[in-house]
């Protein structure tokens, strides 16, 4: 219990006191896993909403592997991220393993079918006939996509908050495509681990409350927004 | 074709999953008009107006707007442009009421300041202008299809297609909002398609009724023929003729037919395909008895309350010698089942013709103490009050005069008759209001 309590202090403490490196992990945190959430949005909105009006031969098995793709496991997604951009491997010429890139790589893999499966969802929740009703207001095919995203943006806020809340908290990818170098490809959660197998756990603890503190507030805000269109 | 219409269709089928799901050869809409398509759940009413206002693509055939064909002279978003669509479901934006009824005229990219003059006129002459900035999510059903109704009428479309937008509303609601849309639709002078199956609606609003069965136009035309003189049995059974005799004609004298009810102890139910109640029988009717020459009349003796019963008084004499002379009569509830029946009916028939014989319950009158014979009306014969349902400002009355029967009448009408289940009254119609159909 005081391991804990004193690992609450310290993330107090490194936080009041703008710790550089502590600084250094969050933001760099933030811009790898907001820049992989931002892909992902493109992707998984512009995909899950291709499938949801469409019909076409084989769509239940499409639907199929974008749900189980919801549970892609991260390392997984580290090894073949990390094989393809190996030296030797397809991507070796690019050069960017071990580098913030590669990390966003494979958050994005890891959150684009979650943002796919819940965007599908969410479209095909709304009413079948609300297409056919914006075709006979005049709208163009874009215009009438364009609209339906509207229609279920409070959903897809959900989906901004589970890509998000999903390769923030995720280490298995990070670690190996990144490979947790100090001051270029370390984040709060790959830093947490190290620190943890070096026996730091108030600083362990620290980061880990950190990452919460982060996780929550930007959840707080998606939640207020969400909440703020709801009906009453 | 109509040179006069707005919209016509030619060869029109749609398939799904191999199965003719709407086939219609010819439909021509006048500038103005208001066609109604009525007709049971899944005859194509809905198939018809998403393929007419192209919402879906059609396997064979084409639809000219003002002659135009659409797909080829015009594009389907430029005709589409031209129409407004409202379903059963108001199906509105999660946004404002007054972002709703602006939706059409911003996907048109029409000007700030007009967008904002039509939605404040049509948001008043919805009578939903206290409700602009109301969320569209927090509106009772009326409201949201009054805002729906608002949102079609703001891009001033020259076509309206309304798919049974009245349908999952209360009857005041209903009722006040369709003596909205009717007043509307007059004034803009615009043309309506409007799917529905319920007649009252389509009485109230249509120039022309089509009635729909299995994907194909069943009959088309001004509201009192499709309702007086239906084409056919299905048709007949849909629009609400209570009873449908089959028989035979066995003369036809001076614009007067004869009919011989072939089966008077079928019931308005089993021709009715929305399951109204069918006729209890249990009374007496004009029958032919043995001994009896043809040309003469029988009747029974007593109704069950004690009245005389007096002759049938149905026209001319009756020739031929198919009748049963008894021996098919089935006794019903301990009473006497007649083995023939006779109708008079005004129209040209052959002899020996398979027909229905169709009969309005509003053209039924009854009588107390009226004997038979005393009214100018060529059917008229005793019978038995089997039910008497509430319908509205109406009774139903269900009657077995030896064959079945309903009849309309008023709250008053059933109090001062001091009418009754049980009881025997005189039953009348006019030759006039028999309506025959051709069997097969």
């Amino acid at each position: 219990m005081e391991i804990i309590l004193a690992g609450i202090k310290q993330a107090l403490s490194l936080l009041i006191s703008f710790d550089p490196e502590v600084l250094a992990i969050t933001w760099l945190s933030l811009k790898v896993s907001g820049t992989a959430t931002l892909i992902s949005l493109f992707i998984g909105i512009g995909i899950g909403t291709a499938v949801a009006l469409s019909s076409f031969p084989g769509r239940q098995i499409v639907v199929s592997i974008i749900n189980t793709g919801m549970a892609l496991p991260p390392v997984v997604v580290g090894l073949f991220v990390t094989i393809f951009l190996w030296r030797n491997g397809p991507f070796g010429y690019l050069e960017i393993l071990y580098t913030p890139a590669a990390i966003i790589i494979a958050q994005a893999i890891i959150a684009t079918p979650i943002v796919m499966g819940i965007t599908l969802a969410a479209m095909q929740q709304l009413p079948r006939k609300l297409r056919l009703q914006i075709l006979a207001l005049g709208a163009t095919r874009f215009q009438m996509v364009w609209l339906l995203i509207k229609e279920a943006r409070l959903s897809l806020m959900a989906a901004v908050m589970a890509g998000f809340g999903g390769v923030i908290s995720e280490v298995g990818a990070s670690i190996m495509v990144g490979g947790n170098i100090k001051g270029y490809t370390r984040v709060l959660t790959t830093a947490t681990v190290m620190e943890t197998s070096r026996g730091n756990f108030d600083l362990a603890i620290a980061l880990g409350v950190i990452l919460l503190l982060f996780a929550f507030a930007i959840n707080l805000v998606l939640t207020r927004i969400q909440q703020r269109e709801r009906p009453r | 074709m109509n040179g006069g219409s707005i919209l016509e269709g030619s060869d029109i089928q749609v398939r799904r999953g191999g199965r003719l799901i709407l086939d219609v050869p010819s439909l021509a809409i006048a500038a103005g008009e208001v066609l109604s398509v009525i007709g049971p759940n899944g005859a194509g009413k809905t198939t018809l107006l998403q393929a007419l206002s192209a919402l879906l693509r059609l396997n064979r055939g084409e639809i000219r707007f003002r002659g135009a064909r659409i797909g080829v002279d015009i594009t389907p978003l430029n005709y589409r442009r031209q129409l407004a669509m409202v379903f059963q479901e108001a199906l509105l934006f999660d946004a404002t009421v007054t972002a709703n009824v602006a939706a059409g005229l911003r996907l048109r990219g029409t000007d700030a300041g007009e967008v904002k003059r039509i939605v404040a006129a049509k948001l008043e002459q919805f009578g939903i202008g206290s409700l602009n900035d109301r969320s569209a999510k927090t509106l009772s059903g009326g409201e949201a299809q009054r805002t729906s109704l608002a949102r079609a009428f703001a891009i001033g479309p020259q076509i309206l297609f309304l798919d049974e937008p009245f349908a999952a509303l209360d009857p005041p609601t209903r009722e006040s909002l369709i003596e909205d849309l009717s007043r509307i639709l007059r004034a803009s002078g615009a043309t309506a398609i409007m799917a529905t199956h319920d007649q009252g609606e389509a009485l109230r609003l249509s120039d022309r009724i089509a009635v729909m069965h299995e994907g194909r136009i069943a009959q088309i035309g001004p509201p009192a023929e499709v309702m007086n003189h239906p084409v056919d049995e299905f048709v007949a059974a849909f629009v609400g003729v209570e009873t449908i005799l089959p028989g035979r004609v066995v003369k036809c004298e001076r614009g007067t037919v004869t009919v011989a009810i072939t089966d008077n102890t079928a019931s308005p139910a089993s021709y009715n395909s929305r399951g109204n109640p069918g006729v209890i029988l249990s009374g007496t009717g004009r029958e032919k008895t043995a001994g009896e020459a043809p040309g003469e009349r029988s009747l029974d003796s007593l109704s069950s309350d004690g009245m005389a019963i007096p002759p049938l008084t149905t026209g001319g004499r009756i020739d031929g010698d198919g009748y049963c002379l008894g021996e098919e009569a089935a006794g019903i509830g301990g009473m006497h089942r007649p083995a023939a029946v006779y109708l008079e009916a005004a129209g040209e028939a052959k002899t020996g013709e398979e027909v229905f014989c169709c009969i309005r319950p509003e053209h039924v009158t009854l009588a107390r103490d009226l004997p038979p014979g005393r009214t100018s009306a060529r059917n008229s014969f005793p019978a038995v009050i089997a039910r008497i349902i509430p319908a509205g400002p109406f009774y139903k009355l269900y009657l077995d005069g030896g064959l079945p029967l309903a009849a309309y009448i008023t709250v008053q009408s059933l109090e001062e008759l001091g009418l009754r289940t049980g009881m025997t009254v005189t039953a009348s119609f006019k030759a006039t209001s028999v309506h025959l159909i051709r069997r097969g």
